[in-house]
């Protein structure tokens, strides 16, 4: 990993903001980009804009175990990243997909995307503590702070977590993280789809340390987590296989390298978690996934992915002070929509 | 560091140019609602001059209890098109004067949207009206073995509307989160009148965060007049241990060690001397009142997790120097050592005729520094402060007892507690941590933010509120109150008490 001490983050940052002020006045779009590794996700038109590249802008700027704390600079690879934090026995508790090597923590909060634990720990957005930001005039503002409870100020840097760039360049993130479990356990049962929603729902009612769950081809997983006896307490009530090779399993969910994630396998209906359709599946949105124990007898409703190719949701037409409001938020703070701009978040 | 010169109370409550008409207000209101929910006699506005920061109250113009969501859509209709102000108030327990009324401005209770509406226990939700209490959600799902995470300790008295306008917490945060973690979704009505739905049953929803964005927003976005809220199993048991230390930084190092050694508490809570003595006296919950600190840790889960836990703790405790550890035995000790901590606040109302609750948060490892801040400047003011502090999440919670019948001394209590904000933004904190910003905090907004993050602010409130009609005046200052303030105040950056040592 690149390390870059804080006085080359400071004029790089000054750089980023110049680079945007001038595409500010010259009315020129930018293309926000990390390590590119999720620049199939979005729905997006065609049109290629001048990249404003983060990728330099690297570095763990503050850790800090005990505060369970930790601030980076947004093109800090992902990897690098979780690496630190393993170091010190700790972990991002929204198990982000990275989709590739490059990918950065700065993408990674701008896509707003969370992995298998998301149902039960939490998403990106939950655990974002505060950003310092560059607006489309170029400003570079900090919001939140690097403390878990802050209600000072509107709560901008959940704003724009997910917002794909649309309403500023995260220029950096702080993050609440959690202990690594002292123990994770994979449990499998065979059972119809009816029957797993079931189970999904029954246990997540009761104090189980459940930290995944997902069901698909007849098969049920469900991954404990915690302080060991508590892992050894709840398998032993709720019974079933133990998965051998738990973490590879939960590894290729969280980045959506199971049969079902690729293109061409589309089942009825998958239940897993965080699972959303890849760049091809994007604008088909055949297998409309949904989260386990979220959402029973709803159907499909919208689910990980936050920006689906779904037609807008009905409880929203015909409510122009949404659209209004999302269209003024993004003026705001990118006056003349130059950031992400390809990008459509509604 | 530099005097200040205080904003007092009154700085806050500035008068109106012109006051709007109450008989055509009222007229146009009653089209949509029953006369008899529109309160405009100065008796019947009595109660709604202030909410729980009652150094500060205001007559509204008029009173409006709305009964269904149409009516309050036909409030904000009529208020927009009129140009009357409006805020909104749910059960009044704010501590920041987030609900103080406008003299020009109608106060919208919801006070009657008190139901729950649903509750799903196999999903785990629950569709709840705003005015519905906190604790109230809890009870009602205890039969399901499920409760609502997020405990203010207002929870008997203040409603789920007022949490999610407040991001409220409570002592269970660093484990559960706080209200933004905790719904699903939100119904609000705009400032034109519109109802518009926030995410829902499922996890998350497409588009922006705007979840995110109304909760925490003080009333300044739009009307909350339903809360879809997650709840949680209950923990199967909980048990709190009790350590005592000779020193106030032996046991912010315990903390650290706790949390450092893999343990994420259910509760981590600590008392200063001085709160310990008044809390002791008030509840005799049997503190060792010649300790410097205590900490409670509340460990919860299965049985086993929270024996193997508490062993690990009573270990970690020992180590940092805890001089008197205690373990609840059963639920009726669990709940005595709590109830100290949880009477604090009347406790302090024993020992003085008033106090002032301040609520910062600090990175934690900076308590040591900012307890030692808090005493000079409590004797250089010369108003005892006691210390209750919510340890996990750095929530900082200083009393200053004061005599409100003494000329000046509220004053001075709110200068003294605007310095002790100033010293928690500048090791890198925050001036509050959930009690929100209201009036109370408007001035050391200022200090927290410059002003390009406050037009940042303003600019999107406007995009939900481009009148500036929704409880305008709180929560963002505006950049010419800044000038004013900062013009003759501590430079930005300057860290007081630059002869204490730091770590």
């Amino acid at each position: 990993m690149a390390t870059s001490s804080n006085d080359t983050r400071q004029a790089l940052a000054q750089q980023l903001s110049e680079q945007v002020q001038a595409a500010a006045a010259e009315r020129t779009p930018l293309s926000i980009q990390g390590g590119a590794s999720k620049s199939f996700y979005g729905r997006r038109d065609a049109s290629n804009h001048p990249v404003l590249t983060l990728a330099d802008y690297q570095g763990v700027i503050s850790f800090e175990p005990t505060e369970l704390t930790v601030t980076a600079a947004a093109g800090t690879p992902l990897v690098a990243l979780e690496q630190t934090l393993a170091e010190s026995n700790q972990q991002l508790p929204f198990e982000p997909p990275h989709f590739g090597p490059d990918a950065t923590l700065g993408g990674t909060i701008a896509c707003g995307l969370s992995g298998p634990a998301r149902p039960y720990t939490g998403s990106a957005r939950d655990f974002v503590l505060g950003m310092k930001i560059i607006n489309g005039r170029g400003e570079i503002l900090n919001f939140g702070g690097q403390v878990m409870k802050n209600v000072a100020g509107y709560d901008v840097s959940r704003l724009l977590t997910g917002s794909l760039g649309t309403l500023g360049v995260i220029l950096e993130v702080s993050l609440k993280v959690l202990p690594r479990p002292a123990q994770e356990l994979t449990l499998t049962q065979s059972c119809d789809e009816a029957e797993a929603i079931d189970r999904f729902s029954r246990w997540a009612g009761k104090p189980y340390p459940i930290s995944a769950a997902a069901y698909f081809d007849g098969t049920l997983y469900l991954r404990l987590a915690g302080a060991a006896s508590a892992v050894t307490a709840a398998q032993a009530s709720i019974g079933g296989d133990i998965l051998a090779d738990g973490a590879t399993f939960w590894q290729a969910l969280r980045e959506q390298e199971l049969a079902f994630s690729t293109p061409g396998w589309l089942p009825d209906r998958v239940y897993g978690d965080c699972l959303f359709p890849r760049q091809q599946r994007l604008c088909a949105c055949p297998a409309q996934p949904c989260w386990t124990g979220a959402v029973r007898n709803a159907g499909c409703l919208p689910n990980c992915q936050r920006k689906p190719c779904s037609p807008l949701p009905s409880r929203w037409v015909g409510r122009p002070s949404y659209f209004e409001a999302v269209t003024a938020l993004t003026r705001y703070f990118s006056p003349c929509q130059l950031l992400s701009c390809n990008y459509t978040v509604i | 560091m530099t005097a200040a010169t205080p904003a007092p109370a009154s700085d806050k409550l500035s008068t109106p140019a012109s006051i709007p008409d109450v008989g055509a207000l009222r007229a146009v209101l009653a089209r949509g609602m029953s006369a008899a929910n529109i309160l405009t006699e100065e008796e019947d506005l009595r109660p709604y001059e202030c909410d729980g920061l009652s150094v500060y109250r205001r007559l509204p113009l008029a009173v409006v209890l709305p009964e269904t969501i149409e009516q309050v859509q036909h409030v904000m209709r009529s208020c927009s098109q009129m140009g009357i102000p409006v805020v909104a108030r749910g059960a009044g327990t704010g501590l920041s004067g987030g609900a103080l009324p406008l003299a020009d401005g109608v106060l919208l209770g919801l006070s009657k949207f008190n139901k729950i509406l649903s509750v799903d226990s196999a999903n785990r939700v629950a569709r709840v009206q705003p005015g519905v209490r906190n604790l109230a959600i809890s009870q009602a799902v205890a039969p399901l073995g499920l409760y609502y995470a997020p405990d203010p300790s207002s929870q008997i008295a203040c409603s789920i509307g007022g949490n999610v306008a407040e991001n409220s917490g409570g002592v269970h945060c660093l484990k559960y989160g706080l209200t933004v973690h905790n719904i699903l979704g939100l119904k609000i009505v705009t400032v034109d009148g519109e109802l518009i739905e926030l995410g829902g049953a499922a996890l998350d929803s497409a588009g922006y965060d705007l979840l995110a964005i109304l909760t925490g927003s003080e009333g300044m976005l739009g009307i909350v007049v339903e809360v879809t809220v997650k709840l949680l199993p209950k923990p199967e048991v909980a048990q709190v241990i009790m350590a005592a230390f000779n020193d106030v930084e032996d046991a912010g190092k315990a903390v650290g060690d706790i949390i450092a050694g893999g343990i994420i508490p259910g509760g981590l809570e600590m008392m200063d001397n001085g709160i310990i003595k008044a809390a002791e006296a008030f509840v005799h919950a049997g503190y060792p009142t010649d300790a410097a600190a205590i900490l409670l840790c509340e460990l919860d889960g299965t049985q086993a997790e929270v024996e193997e836990q508490t062993a690990q703790v009573h270990a970690i405790v020992e180590r940092a120097g805890a001089n008197d550890i205690r373990i609840s035995r059963d639920e009726q000790e669990r709940l005595l050592f709590w109830a100290g901590r949880k009477a604090a606040f009347p406790a302090a109302g024993r020992i003085s005729p008033d106090y002032y609750c301040i609520d910062g948060t600090i990175p934690r490892k900076e308590l040591p520094f900012i307890l030692k801040g808090i005493q000079q400047l409590s004797e250089q003011y010369g108003l005892p402060v006691v210390n209750v502090f919510h340890a996990g999440d750095g929530n900082l919670h200083p009393l200053i007892l004061f005599d409100a019948n003494k000329t000046g001394d509220l004053e001075k209590t709110e200068e003294l507690g605007g310095k002790i904000l100033e010293m928690c933004v500048q090791v890198g904190g925050t001036i509050t941590g959930e009690h929100g910003v209201g009036i109370e905090k408007i001035n050391q907004m200022c200090v927290q933010f410059q002003p390009a993050e406050l037009e940042q602010f303003h600019a999107l409130k406007k995009a939900f509120d481009p009148q500036g009609l929704l409880n305008p005046g709180k929560a963002i200052p505006t950049l010419a109150r800044c000038a004013e303030f900062n013009a003759m105040h501590v430079h930005h950056g300057q860290l007081p008490f630059p002869e204490l040592e730091r770590f």
